[in-house]
């Protein structure tokens, strides 16, 4: 039996290189087809009416004036008169149409009458929050708090959190659907779940599984958010049956996007936490709360990573009339990472040490990898000269000048990954390339690469001689692009079906080679027998022998083999300059340190670092959905008011990655994740340490800043 | 966005002609960079958009020996930057502070004086003095962290959007505007206005007016500066500015001063009382810090938007300094 392991450091061809992204060039150039440039013959436009209300019951719906308009094919009411409508911007119907004004113009004609009810949408202040938008507190207990705070000698106390944000995928949400026939149906999503999509369609039509087609060969963004096929989706394929069978898309705009396609859900907590006088951490209490819209939200993981032996939090779920929560990187971790991370940085300024020095000594309460953790935190240190530039709370880092004040901050986090089910069939073709068929997708973080690098270096030869195919749900099955399980999955998958592939290639050419199969390897595009690299024969020629047959083999993860693992490491240091004045906070340099596993590619990955951190940069400084108590409506349903980070407000990155001894081994992890969670907990520290006050919550903005400050001041 | 008719008048009086004697009628398009915006979100639906990039009278930048110049209301942004960078920072620093490279390709001076309020409200449809259903002014009890602090008792809370305007009202610039009754000049600080109504408009144009230039008073001798407080760099909103005009005698005393504020109230603020007192002064960090705290002396805040007081003394000081430099 094959053995299913992945090659050793010096023999790797690809694994592990800078490779370029296969798809980059089609990016660039514009010939990559998104969803939403995706332009079907006698393709209808689709529009929804959404309610202006974050709170009402619909009392009546006129559809007759849109219906009678030139240019609309459909018309159809999603939530009709009765149903009590909990977020601003909430379906109630929608239209087909020929064009898009057409079709705006319809849904406007369209008249719903609501009867409005109170509602809440701002759940910062836990004391606002009315009786009947709050769940029953959770409390749990470890230890004996009580007693290990009566023993601390030095306690912190205060508030930490950050406000509701959105995803901010630049491609929206939406697909186009369209009845190829009576019964079946062809749809191009942008989605993070190629595979799953399809079923959940079809129950949702009452069609069979196998009647629905998924296609999608680029998307721009998920961020977790894009796993469901949505309402709106469904609603899609019911106007186009309506339609005839047309194509119908519906791409939601941008103030739809922000208002009703998932938010990141806020989080708050009073902590309290105390230490030994030589630094050892004792004890932790949290009282929490936060909401990610009407289902309110769970408790993130408090306290994050640092396995404090005495601890008690306490949670209150709000509920909100806001548009509901989804999976954004890493779900509860960031929240987790700032609130413990912030609390401990105080608690290391009120001990008089070095958060660097404070966070080694206690490094042990990390857990089982607590020896990774220390190498990274070294590592950083290393790289932001950290003992170099660091001072004490509130003295200014050495660059200070003026108004302008430096400061350093650091944070750790973890991530679970391990790979998800997954399924390919890989070919070996007689023209000596292969085809690896999966139903995954491309979510832009570099999968296709992965895939020909797995293939093309398990065949040993270049990365160009493997096409994939993915991004269609006729192909094997694959896992969603989600709780970074995508590079762990894939890889496996791919891995296995090549090197099974590679054997039955093996077993057809080694009596040829007077051999045995179990005695050849594939090197630098030959095949030759292991030991005696002159009994060879080229790739090509091997793969001439096929014929007309071609070589499929199933890949499948899990399988056999240990190919993949779970768990990794990181480490983030952020420098900063904030100017007091003014209260704006600059980014100046940037390094994150990180574990994940065999690294398949280094430059997508270390590409997938960056991302995490602009985006960090972003919920650390700038975003916030921003919600009108008066109106119940989002106030910043756009780009321009939602602020993003830009290229010149990210300052200078710096990305590595651990690889080598007790990393390879472990195999592919993913990394969608875990360099998201630190930004929001470095940069916050680092604004500490450079103003000398804590900004309690998230984003940073310069009023959260010069109030800090004046609070500081006033005493 | 609701149907309209396009023109594309070739002279000013048939563009004139063109407009309507009510708002709701006609709207002048220039880059169409916050115009086009305005209509595709149903917050402005004129029945007639008057094209008006085909009329040669309104291009162009001419610089005069003495010092002054023209500048045409068609003048692009980055038209604006390239031609005062070296001699009236005032007008290039705003114009690079309208951070979006299409943007300042395609937006224009005039454009950008008569530009709409971004006040979230009044872009969410409730009317530009942004009431609710009731008619009770929303801003006041809302969310009004980008709102005004000066001239805000009301109706009006918004802040003026043009970053070109104080640096204009600085420079003691004049509004060259042409109508139905023919030409007129009016002096840049009193160009702009508060309305007083959901109706009314943030300047001094009647329906049937354009803006068709700018003139600028000799700037020789003239050291000026605009400075932003921005939270971001790019694609963003300065949170408070100061455009800064002064001239100095050899020992470096103040000898005239123009300053005023932008995005700090729903007009482009001069802060006459801060100019005067500068003049005879030596500007130093604390006598810029002074004129900062008296051009602010009147500033009241909104529930949410204290912090942009500081910033604003801070930006008045900061350009005075710039100015200075
Ligand atoms: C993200 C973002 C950031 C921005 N930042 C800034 C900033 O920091 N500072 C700043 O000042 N601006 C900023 N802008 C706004 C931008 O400068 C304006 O959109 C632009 O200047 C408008 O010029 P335009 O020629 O495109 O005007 P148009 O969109 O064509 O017209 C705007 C308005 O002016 C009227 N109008 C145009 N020309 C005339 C005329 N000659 N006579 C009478 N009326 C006229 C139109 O009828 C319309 O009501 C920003 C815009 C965005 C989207």
């Amino acid at each position: 039996m094959a053995e299913y392991t992945w090659p050793e450091e010096g023999k790797r061809k690809h694994i592990g290189k800078r490779i370029s992204r296969v798809d980059g060039p089609a990016k660039v150039s514009g010939k990559a087809k998104y969803t939403y440039d995706i332009i079907r013959p006698g393709m209808l436009y689709m529009k929804v009416v959404r309610s202006p209300h974050a709170h009402a019951k619909i009392v009546s719906i006129d559809t007759s004036a849109a219906e009678k308009m030139a240019g609309v094919k459909a018309v159809r009411v999603i939530q009709g008169p009765g149903t009590e409508i909990r977020w601003a911007g909430d379906e109630i119907a929608a239209v087909a149409a020929v064009d898009e004004p057409t079709a705006e113009d319809a849904a406007r004609a369209i008249k719903v009458v609501y009867e409005k009810l109170a509602h809440f949408v701002n759940e910062a202040d836990l004391s606002a929050a009315p009786a009947a938008y709050r769940r029953q507190p959770t409390e749990q207990k470890k230890g004996d708090p009580e007693a290990a705070f009566r023993e601390a000698e030095v306690i912190v106390e205060d508030t930490y959190g950050n406000d509701v944000m959105c995803h901010c995928c630049l491609e929206s949400h939406g697909l186009i659907a369209e009845w190829v026939d009576d019964n079946n149906l062809l749809v191009h999503p942008s989605t993070q779940a190629v595979s799953g999509n399809g079923g959940e369609l079809a129950r949702a039509l009452q069609i069979p599984a196998g009647n629905v087609r998924i296609k999608m060969d680029h998307m721009g963004g998920g961020f977790g958010s894009k796993f469901p096929i949505d309402r709106w989706g469904i609603e899609a394929a019911r106007l186009s049956k309506m339609a005839g069978g047309k194509p119908v898309k519906v791409m939601l705009e941008r103030d739809a996007e922000m208002a009703v396609a998932g938010t990141r859900p806020s989080a708050y907590a009073k902590v309290k936490v105390g230490a030994k006088k030589d630094g050892t951490i004792v004890a932790w209490e949290s009282e929490s709360w936060g909401s990610g819209g009407p289902a309110g939200t769970g408790m993130p993981p408090y306290p994050y990573v640092w396995q404090i032996p005495n601890t008690m939090t306490r949670h209150h779920s709000i509920m909100t009339d806001v548009g509901p929560q989804r999976a954004w990187r890493a779900p509860n971790h960031p929240q987790a990472c700032l609130v413990t991370m912030g609390a401990l940085e105080d608690l290391a300024a009120k001990l008089n040490m070095d958060p660097l020095d404070f966070v080694l000594k206690n490094i042990e309460m990390t857990g089982a990898r607590s020896g990774v953790y220390r190498d990274e935190l070294l590592k950083a240190a290393e790289m932001i000269e950290w003992k170099k530039i660091w001072r004490p709370r509130g003295q200014g880092g050495v660059g200070s000048s003026g108004s302008l004040k430096r400061g350093l901050g650091l944070s750790l986090h973890t991530w679970g990954g391990g790979g998800h089910a997954s399924n390919c069939d890989v070919t070996i073709n007689s023209d000596g390339t292969v085809d690896v068929k999966m139903g995954t997708q491309d979510l832009g973080v570099g999968t296709r690469t992965a895939i020909r690098i797995v293939a093309a270096e398990t065949f040993g030869i270049p990365i160009d001689m493997v096409k994939e195919h993915i991004g269609d749900n006729s192909f094997p099955s694959s896992g969603s692009s989600g709780g970074s399980t995508t590079i762990g999955g894939i890889s496996g998958s791919t891995r296995r079906g090549s090197i099974d592939a590679l054997n039955m290639l093996f077993e057809k050419i080694a009596p040829s080679m007077n051999t045995t199969a179990d005695k050849l390897e594939a090197v630098d595009g030959t095949i030759r027998v292991i030991g005696s690299p002159n009994q060879s024969m080229t790739w090509k020629q091997a793969c001439a022998k096929l014929g007309t047959q071609p070589i499929t083999a199933r890949g499948k993860n899990p399988g056999p083999g240990n190919l993949t693992s779970a768990g990794v490491c990181g480490v983030q240091m952020a420098d900063v300059t904030v100017d007091i004045e003014t209260g704006v906070v600059k980014m100046n340099n940037f390094v994150s340190v990180q574990d994940c596993g065999l690294i398949i590619d280094m430059k997508t990955a270390e590409s997938q670092v960056f991302g995490a951190m602009i985006m960090g940069v972003g919920y650390a400084l700038y975003e916030e959905k921003i919600m009108d108590s008066q109106t119940g409506r989002m106030l910043n349903p756009n780009m321009e008011f939602y602020k993003l980070a830009g290229l010149t407000d990210i300052g200078n990155f710096k990305v590595h990655m651990m690889t080598g001894k007790g990393y390879d081994e472990r195999g592919p992890i993913g990394l969608g994740e875990p360099p998201t969670v630190s930004p929001g907990a470095a940069i916050s520290n680092a604004v500490a340490n450079a103003t000398g006050v804590r900004v309690s919550t998230l984003p940073l903005t310069p009023d959260r800043v010069l109030e800090a400050l004046a609070k500081e001041r006033r005493g | 966005m609701h149907k309209f008719e396009y023109a594309s008048p070739k002279t000013l009086d048939q563009a004139v002609a063109l407009l309507g004697s009510n708002w709701s009628e006609a709207e002048v398009l220039a880059g169409g960079t916050d115009l086009l915006s305005l209509m595709k979100d149903f917050v402005e639906t004129p029945k007639r958009v008057v094209n008006i990039k085909d009329i040669p009278d309104l291009k162009g930048i001419r610089m005069v020996r003495d010092g002054s110049a023209r500048i045409g209301a068609l003048a692009t942004i980055d038209q604006l930057i390239d031609a005062f960078g070296k001699t009236v920072p005032a007008i290039s620093d705003a114009g690079m502070g309208i951070t979006s490279p299409q943007i300042r390709s395609m937006g224009t001076l005039g454009g950008d004086l008569c530009q709409r309020p971004r006040c979230w409200y009044y872009r969410a449809g409730y009317g530009l003095l942004a009431k609710g259903e009731n008619g009770d002014a929303l801003v006041p009890n809302g969310d009004n962290r980008y709102h005004a602090i000066l001239g805000n008792r009301g109706p009006a809370y918004f802040v003026s959007a043009s970053s070109f305007g104080p640096a204009l009202v600085a420079l003691k610039a004049r509004i060259l505007i042409h109508g139905a009754g023919g030409k007129r000049e009016v002096d840049a600080d009193k160009f702009f206005v508060a309305p007083t109504s959901d109706s009314g408009r943030e300047y001094d144009l009647r329906p049937n007016e354009i803006v068709v230039g700018v003139s600028i008073p000799s700037t020789l001798g003239v050291r000026s500066a605009t400075y932003e407080v921005r939270q971001k760099e790019a694609l963003d909103w300065p949170l408070a500015a100061a455009s800064v005009a002064l001239k100095m005698d050899r020992s470096k005393k103040v000898t005239e001063a123009g300053i005023a504020l932008g995005h700090v109230a729903p007009t482009p603020w001069n802060a006459a009382e801060a100019a005067s007192w500068l003049v005879g002064k030596t500007v130093t960090e604390d006598v810029a810090a002074e004129a900062g705290k008296i051009a602010l002396a009147g500033a009241m805040a909104l529930s949410r938007n204290a912090y942009k007081i500081q910033l604003a003394r801070v930006a008045v000081k900061r350009a005075i300094l710039k100015a200075a430099m």
